[in-house]
């Protein structure tokens, strides 16, 4: 014993002797490197198929087997698991607002985070499209025809799925651009659209199943690569895509977290994982899942082929930024807490 | 292990005196694993919504979407905690009165909800009822929605509740003396007077008692709910669910107080059944 | 009782006694009862087998041998292992202070001691988080230390344990209760120690309410989905539990593999319920004073 120091306080002793029990059992064997991967609900196939690659790329570059861990859900839902102690080396999350608030809330990743990888930070982007039944019943072709009477629209819930926040978005565009930017007519549209929404899930995935296994409603607004995958998963009879004149560019970000990676000193491969995104191999399944790469040159033609040629306007240019959608549209008290208010 | 085991006699005892050894140790063990795991995160809980005022935490219960899930919730607790009663006093009359084949396979099948994990009773609910579910079918040509209504909420809390009014009023409808409804018999009484008048005031407690605890665990219920409900904000959304909707939109504030809204509503609860009980044992001599 | 005050009835088959219902409510009532039952209760649990099977034999057990699905029974598996011995410890211990001696206090212990059945497991989940997290009460100096509670093991164990602690104390506690003092006191007068007092005496006396306060804690600790995913982070192959694992493979369209892992879940229910039955079956009377909750 070391009397050179004072006793801690035994209540502060015991306190501290459990909590190192328990950590230990968490600390369970974990042989060679790891790395966790915290993403969102519609990129589980996508990852499936990347990791290997990776892993293979890394152990042909430094020799060292590296494993690759998963973690799926609703995005917002992810990113609080990473502000309250998640340990993710890297975050794929559906949007750029979700990382920000990470930085911001957590300081484990800084403010700058986008500028530090091209384009945005976004290996692939997609948009949002609509899935509808065969043969498209109710002849839905464009936003306006979500809104008659006797559509039922399914959309997850935007103030927990960034995937909603993408649908939501481009509705809005659409109406901003329709109506030559009158936002009050803007509202009327959205407004009507959630009207008839039967149900809003918490995340994209939620949704789709809702409607493709569920049979419930007559469209599904859905990322494009969900759409793709989930009328491959369900049958190709069944469902039909329906592309709208005007949709958003979906720009999904990753990051390192760097707090994490330094902690573990895993920044390396950290790094090198999402510098893999960008490389040829990696396009390539990008382009293969549904999604569209950043570099199209590296894709698969027939690949590139089946996305088609839409419109897209970007966050940016259209709402001013993530930041400034967000606290708009999103927050407490904003337009789409309005626009769900249901009057007596 | 000091003080009050350690007391001699003539002095202030903590407990009744008893030659039973180990009073020390169990009731400290007991103390300090509660005081860990139950008291020391729910006061922690309390601690952070105690922060927000008795305002503040009226204000999150009154913000519309809020008080949309708390209405939904209580309200279709309660809806499903009264068919509970009326079907599991049903259930549990036939089960200790009649004897028939299959009898006991009955019996055991009741406690199902107790044992089923609430999530693999969510997803199967969900299928049952779906459009394209076996039950879901029928009923959507009949007209009729469940999966991803209110309906369906009303449908996973009464699969949840019922044990809990069928294991309660089961033991007693066992132990009702059979002289009462003979006297009544005897007075005149037709069967039906009978059991109305004087076999359900009986049971009245313990029907009320099962019936506060199908309604708490109702309330309080998540996973068999969530994949059933639809979650559609102002009307099928339940307010644990709200909770997780607040985390996820980092609104600490919001979801601590929704859940302290909920343990006071759990403690509450907890009293009236012990205040029905205590009134029962009162009038009846039993619970 | 009073039979004899009742003059004994000759035996008449046929006619109904005045404390019977007419046969048609009898058969009216077990009717509304098997059909309540049926389609409430046993029709869920038909559907997770008939959808876990649906694409056949093969499939079914393809499903069970995926690496992610044996990972979640594995860390169902140790959590399990280590939630129902705490628990039923704690429940042996809570009973022997509570049904033995009388104290200040008590129903305040025994409604603290219930207060976990009421909580909703997401608010048992979110306590976690507000105390282990990374802005709760101990997160700055877990992370100075690199332990990880939530998001990992232990979190999904603590929460796990919050939520099935009561169950093996309100099993045994009436039964002790019931039991009384006697038997011990008067093993201690013999010369017995306190706790051969309590092996030899006690615990032969609820043993079977013991052993089914055990398995239902049990089929809860590997069942609960509403705490531990507050509190698991949902790492594929690391921290997903089979209830998780369940939701997840469902959220990835592989509905039959999803239903194969929830009929696991379904099984071991049956299991519990099996028991159960042929324990009442076998010990009617010992359990039936732990039966009310």
């Amino acid at each position: 014993m070391d009397y050179t120091h004072p006793a801690p306080k035994p209540f502060s002793r015991f306190l501290v002797h459990i909590l190192a029990g328990l950590a230990l059992l968490g600390a369970s064997a974990q042989a060679g490197q790891t790395l966790l991967n915290v993403s969102y609900d519609p990129t589980r196939e996508l990852y499936k198929a990347i990791n290997p690659a990776f892993a293979a790329d890394w152990k042909a570059k430094t020799g060292e087997t590296i494993e690759i861990q998963a973690s799926h859900g609703g995005s917002g839902a992810q990113a609080r698991a990473v502000i309250d102690g998640l340990a993710a080396d890297v975050v794929t999350l559906a949007l750029a607002a979700d990382i920000d608030a990470i930085a911001a809330k957590s300081g484990k990743i800084p403010v700058d985070w986008q500028k530090r990888l091209p384009n945005n930070s976004s290996p692939y982007t997609s948009t949002i499209v609509f899935l509808v039944r065969k043969g498209n019943p109710k002849a839905i072709k464009n936003w306006d025809d979500l809104v008659k009477p006797g559509v039922a629209v399914i959309t997850p819930n935007p103030k927990t799925s960034g995937g909603a926040r993408w649908n939501y978005l481009a509705a809005w565009g659409y109406g901003l651009k329709k109506f030559n930017g009158d936002e009050a007519k803007t509202k009327e549209l959205v407004k009507a659209i959630y009207k008839n929404a039967p149900v809003l899930d918490a995340g994209a995935r939620g949704a789709a199943i809702t409607f493709a296994q569920r049979g419930l409603g007559d469209v599904l607004i859905a990322w494009e690569n969900e759409a793709f995958l989930a009328s491959r998963e369900f049958g190709l009879d069944k469902f039909e895509i329906v592309v709208p004149s005007l949709s958003i560019l979906a720009e999904p970000p990753v990051a390192v977290v760097d707090a994490n990676v330094d902690g573990k000193g895993a920044r390396q491969v950290a790094e090198a994982y999402l510098n893999f995104l960008y490389t040829p191999a990696a396009q390539a399944i990008i382009a293969k899942n549904y999604y569209r790469p950043a570099h199209p040159e590296f894709a698969a033609g027939q690949d590139l082929q089946r996305l088609p040629n839409i419109e897209l306007f970007t966050v940016d240019k259209v709402f001013g930024g993530w930041a400034q959608a967000q606290k708009k549209h999103f927050a407490d008290g904003g337009i789409f807490d309005e626009i769900q208010k249901r009057g007596p | 292990m000091s003080a009050p085991s350690s007391t001699r006699a003539n002095v202030w005892r903590f407990r009744a005196p008893s030659v039973l050894p180990g009073f020390a140790l169990t009731f400290g063990c007991t103390l300090a694993y509660l005081g860990l795991i139950v008291i020391l995160p729910l006061a922690l809980l309390v601690l952070r919504a105690s922060g927000l005022g008795f305002f503040g935490l009226y204000d999150i219960a009154a913000e519309p979407r809020v008080a949309a899930a708390l209405r939904t919730s209580f309200l279709v607790s309660f809806g499903a905690a009264a068919i509970d009663v009326v079907f599991g006093l049903i259930v549990a009359w036939v089960l200790s009165r009649y004897d028939f084949p299959g009898r006991r396979l009955l019996d055991a099948i009741v406690d199902l909800p107790f044992a089923l994990p609430t999530a693999v009773a969510g997803i199967s609910l969900a299928a049952l009822y779906a459009p394209n579910g076996w039950l879901g079918a029928p009923l959507a040509d009949a007209g009729i929605k469940v999966a991803f209504t209110r309906a369906g909420i009303l449908v996973a809390l009464i699969f949840v509740g019922l044990p809990f009014v069928v294991r309660t009023v089961q033991p007693l409808i066992a132990e009702l003396e059979a002289e009462l409804e003979e006297a009544s018999a005897t007075l005149g009484a037709s069967r039906f007077q009978t059991v109305r008048r004087v076999l359900l005031p009986l049971l009245a407690p313990a029907l009320l008692t099962g019936f506060a605890l199908a309604f708490a665990r109702g309330v309080a219920e998540y996973g068999s709910v969530i994949f059933i409900a639809g979650n559609l904000a102002y009307v099928s959304e339940i307010a644990p669910l709200l909770i997780v909707v607040k985390l996820e939109q980092y609104d600490y504030a919001g979801a601590t107080g929704i859940a302290t809204i909920m343990l006071a509503m759990s403690f509450a609860v907890l009293l009236v059944i012990n205040l029905i009980q205590a009134w029962s044992r009162k009038r009846f001599g039993y619970v | 009782m009073s039979e004899a005050a009742v003059a004994p009835l000759p035996k008449r088959p046929v006619a109904r006694k005045a404390t019977d219902e007419t046969r048609l409510t009898r058969a009216l009532l077990i009717a509304v009862s098997l059909a309540f039952l049926g389609l409430f209760l046993v029709l869920p649990l038909a559907v997770v087998f008939a959808e876990g099977l649906k694409r056949g034999v093969g499939a079914y057990l393809e499903a069970l041998a995926d690496s992610d699905a044996l990972a979640s029974i594995r860390l169902t598996l140790i959590v399990a292992a280590i939630v129902v011995p705490a628990n039923a410890a704690f429940g042996l211990a809570a009973a022997w202070a509570v049904a033995k001696f009388s104290f200040p206090g008590k129903s305040v212990l025994i409604t603290l001691i219930d207060l976990p059945f009421s909580v909703s497991p997401v608010v048992a989940g979110l306590i976690y988080v507000l105390v282990f997290g990374s802005h709760g009460l101990f997160g700055s100096w877990l992370s100075a230390h690199h332990m990880q509670i939530i998001f990992s093991t232990p979190g999904i164990v603590l929460a796990t344990i919050f939520v099935t602690c009561p169950f093996v104390a309100r099993e045994v506690i009436p039964l002790m209760q019931e039991q009384g003092t006697v038997e011990e006191e008067a093993a201690l007068t013999l010369g017995a120690s306190g706790l051969a007092a309590f092996v030899t005496v006690t615990l032969p006396n609820i043993k079977w309410g013991l052993l089914y306060g055990v398995l239902l804690a049990n089929a809860r600790a590997m069942g609960e989905f509403g705490a531990v995913s507050v509190v698991s982070g949902h790492i594929r192959g690391l921290t997903n539990t089979v209830p998780l694992q369940v939701e997840i493979l469902y959220n990835e369209y592989n509905i039959v593999a999803a239903f194969a892992l929830a009929s696991l879940l379904a099984g071991l229910a049956l299991v519990t319920l099996g028991v159960k039955t042929f324990l009442e079956w076998r010990h009617a009377e010992a359990i039936a004073a732990g039966r009310r909750r």
